[in-house]
């Protein structure tokens, strides 16, 4: 683990104690369960986001997406009476066209990652909108598919069958971003994609693979997500999840220079994100000011961690020095010509 | 430039700076003043740039005093550098590369019109014209900087410097791409400087350069002083003894014979640079051939068409006679084709990734179990590899960033020699390495064209090309003009090709 997870790792613990301690529901059970449940759902398209900000890119369009495929989801099962595992394959290869769609123009036509996906943002958000004529796509009265809805929102001995998904695809995720080659090929185009591309690394590929990555991640996410909601509202569903991805991974170490940061650290930051969620409802802080509190932690622990390391640094330096200075006393100094 | 009123005199006294990781400065002092020309140097990881750094503001040493026309200080700021008329011209070239020559010179500096403040976009051009025209650049004041070349981003940071009131230039190896002439033209430039009263710290690993015009040597080693020459002592051998405490012995030696099997080839090969060029090719295994050529001469261009880097326009590359598809790198590393270009710290390197991970980096396909990285092997590639070349760093895991320019030159050359290549292309593979460090890359490459590996060499080091080739292919304007044997080589045949 790194010094910053831990880092990070402690001021969990910290908000969560702080938490506990004024208001004891916190740990009761069923807000246990709950919050490990919005972690889960949460923390599968922030893994997402991860992928993508490690090359140096930036995916906006997760939430967009997040209600079109959610609205397409409900609407193949309840309208069209497809067979629910046929509709999650559908779900998962249009998420994938559009990971191809945006890895192409941002590789292909050269452009700008942020530009691509904004326009994603918009577009997947409006036809979203359009398909459902601005209505809430929804199961119909008394529609029952039982292995679906245990398989997504049911519970194994009390843990949430999303938390158990977030944590598998934390486990992959780790693998490939930090053991696999390609994981490695990630973090060198993310840190120097000229250089990159002179050591023989296909940086197209590795940018596009990212980008169908995020958006598979994004596609099993808004199928959590509308299994959790029930019904898609496509004008508010997914809303600002970006920028909460981002967070996620900002606050977990990731550079949106791109070519540093880790999965456990991205892991960290949506439970960090999710306690603070907790912490305003259960601490009876306005709901309105939920965003400020949010912001306000994360720039906390980003100016924190900078302080943290110019401070780690300086002690290096002072031990480093007064290595020197033994050096040079106890050898008579051998060549200090003085010159001139 | 105009007479120094106030020339300079300047002492650096016991200046010491440590990194965590190295001691880059123990207890060092130099001096000059005004109208003198020093030389500093030492080899690679010396710490001559870190003393250039302390001069320039840009690091503060641990201890020691800087005197500066007899006030002492404990380490300056960069803009109080530029107060007392010190200008560097770093090693690392850094321009704006989005901006155009005059906005690049005279950024900061702006000059302005009338009531609003308006910049005064003509009057700035007629200041920098007269730079450029002194300096003999290519370049126009107007000429959008991200369109030029190494050697001309190097003449346009001294044009920065000589733009501000300068009394102390330093110049961290100003000539490390740049071609003869431009050389000779910078040379003057530094003589007239110093008629003019201007002191020049001059930093370079071309000792010839030194002889030619420093007024005093100043050697660096592990961070300490070294010695110092005298005008009148300063040649080739002592600087060596001074830099490196014995003599290099046997710096050229007569490349083998090539076995005459033809292990690279190129037929009709047009690159997007000179659409209109043809070049042909043959390359046998065991022979290192010279590319020679003014800068701008597309001999990059020819190197990065061959791995891949940028697309064909035309023509057919045959390593042993099998055909590598156009316009892919990984292609061109399967057959066997392998890079070291120019600009190591954009191209060739992670400079934030460990040193074990950059070796690796193009092997790691062949190092990994089912795709997953093994670290154990990653780690014994790279410590074989620092045995090998004699790269000088205590630790692989630490940044590649951290080491000295002749060993970041190193983990280029090893990430490469790892993948067992059968075609070398080096880019201007000695620039910025010390006398040590280039007789052993000659060393290398002898030892791997003995091998049986084809090299391509591609230099503007006269003495290096005639030193080190087997043969020489001079290249103008996109076109190769002549083919020299080694016994044909000389200095003056190459230029008359170069210029043709
Ligand atoms: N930012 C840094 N962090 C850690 N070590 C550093 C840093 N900069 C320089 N060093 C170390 O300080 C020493 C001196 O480096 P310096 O760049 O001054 O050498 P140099 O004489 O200019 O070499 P070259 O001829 O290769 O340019 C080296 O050992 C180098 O590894
Ligand atoms: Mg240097």
């Amino acid at each position: 683990m790194h010094r910053k997870d831990l880092g990070l790792a402690v001021l969990i613990v910290c908000v969560g104690t702080i938490v506990a301690l004024v208001n004891p529901r916190f740990l009761s059970p069923i807000n246990l369960a709950n919050t490990a449940n919005l972690i889960g759902l949460f923390g599968l398209f922030s893994i997402a986001q991860a992928f993508v900000i490690v090359t140096g890119g930036i995916e906006l369009s997760i939430g967009s997406v997040i209600a079109l495929l959610g609205v397409i989801f409900i609407d193949l099962i309840s309208t069209f009476g497809v067979a629910w595992p046929l509709a999650l394959a559908i779900v998962l290869v249009l998420a994938v066209l559009i990971g191809l769609l945006h890895g192409w123009l941002v590789t292909r036509l050269g452009l700008q990652p942020f530009v691509v996906t904004l326009c994603g943002l918009l577009i997947y958000r409006g036809v979203a909108r359009f398909y459902t004529r601005d209505g809430t796509a929804g199961f119909s009265f008394g529609a029952d598919f039982p292995a679906l809805e245990y398989l997504v929102a049911g519970r194994t001995a009390g843990v949430p069958h999303s938390v158990i998904a977030f944590a598998i695809v934390a486990v992959i995720a780790w693998l490939v971003l930090h053991r696999t080659v390609f994981g490695r090929h990630l973090f060198a185009v993310g840190k120097n994609e000229e250089a990159a591309r002179y050591s023989g690394i296909d940086t197209r590929r590795v940018i596009i693979v990212s980008y169908v990555l995020c958006m598979l991640l994004t596609g099993l996410s808004a199928v959590f997500f509308a299994m959790y909601t029930r019904s898609v509202q496509p004008a508010s569903h997914g809303n600002f999840y970006e920028l909460y991805g981002i967070a996620a991974a900002v606050l977990g170490g990731f550079s949106l220079r791109g070519g540093e940061g880790s999965i456990i650290g991205v892991v960290l930051g949506v439970i960090l994100l999710q306690v603070l969620q907790n912490l305003v409802n259960l601490l009876g802080i306005p709901s309105s000011l939920n965003f400020a509190v949010m912001g306000s932690v994360i720039l906390v622990g980003v100016i924190a961690d900078t302080q943290f390391m110019a401070y780690r640094e300086k002690r290096r330096q002072a031990a480093a020095m007064s290595t020197l200075d033994m050096q040079n006393r106890t050898p008579k100094r051998s060549e200090a010509a003085p010159e001139h | 430039m105009a007479r120094v009123e106030h020339p300079i005199s300047l002492q650096l006294i016991g200046i010491t700076k440590v990194y965590p990781s190295a001691i880059a400065l123990n207890d060092v002092s130099l001096s000059i003043r005004g109208g003198e020309v020093v030389g500093l140097i030492g080899e690679n990881g010396a710490g001559k740039s870190t003393l250039m750094k302390v001069l320039g503001g840009t690091i503060r040493p641990d201890e020691g005093q800087i005197v500066i026309d007899g006030v002492s200080t404990a380490g300056l700021t960069v803009s109080r550098a530029l107060d007392h008329g010190i200008a560097f011209v770093h090693q690392e070239l850094n321009p704006f590369s989005n901006l155009d020559v005059t906005d690049n010179v005279l950024l900061g500096r702006e000059l302005r019109k009338g009531l609003f403040g308006f910049i005064d976009r003509k009057a700035m051009e007629d200041r920098v014209r007269p730079l450029l025209d002194m300096l003999g650049t290519r370049f126009g004041p107007s000429d959008p900087v991200s369109e030029l070349s190494l050697a001309d981003r190097q003449l346009l940071e001294i044009a920065r410097a000589l733009s501000t009131n300068v009394r102390l230039i330093i110049l961290d190896e100003p000539t490390s791409s740049l071609t003869l002439s431009e050389t000779q033209r910078l040379l003057d430039v530094i003589r007239h400087l110093r008629d003019d009263g201007v002191a020049v710290l001059f930093i370079t690993h071309r000792l010839s350069e030194v002889e030619m015009v420093a007024d005093r040597v100043v050697g660096l080693r592990d961070g300490r002083n070294a010695g110092a020459l005298a005008r009148e002592d300063i040649d080739k051998d002592a600087m060596v003894r001074l830099m490196i405490g014995r003599p290099v012995s046997q710096f050229y030696e007569k490349p083998g014979e090539t076995s005459g099997n033809i292990v690279l080839e190129a037929r009709g090969l047009r690159t997007a640079a000179n659409p209109r060029e043809t070049v042909d090719l043959t390359l046998g295994g065991g022979e290192i051939l010279g590319l020679a050529g003014l800068v701008g001469a597309g001999r990059t261009e020819l190197a990065r068409a061959i791995f891949g880097i940028d697309p064909r326009e035309d023509g057919v590359v045959t390593v042993e006679g099998i055909p590598v598809p156009a316009g892919s790198v990984t292609e061109a590393i399967r057959a066997g084709i392998c890079l070291v270009p120019e600009d190591r710290k954009s191209q060739g390197l992670f400079l934030d990734f460990a040193i074990s991970q950059n070796i690796a980096m193009p092997s790691l396909a062949k190092l990994a179990r089912y795709g997953f990285v093994d670290t154990q092997a990653e780690l014994a590639l790279a410590g074989d590899a620092r045995e090998k070349l004699g790269i000088k760093a205590p630790r692989l895991d630490r940044p590649a960033g951290e080491l000295s320019g002749g060993n970041q030159q190193k983990i280029v050359l090893a990430k490469w020699l790892a993948t067992r290549p059968k075609v070398i292309i080096l880019d201007e593979p000695t620039r910025g390495i010390d006398v040590g460090a280039k007789a052993e890359v000659y060393r290398l490459m002898r030892a791997l064209a003995g091998d049986g590996a084809a090299i391509l060499m591609i230099s503007s080091d006269m003495e290096e090309v005639i030193g080190v080739s087997s043969r020489v292919a001079v290249m103008s304007r996109g076109r190769i003009t002549g083919m020299l044997e080694h016994e044909e080589l000389s200095e003056e045949r190459i230029l008359r090709l170069a210029v043709e």
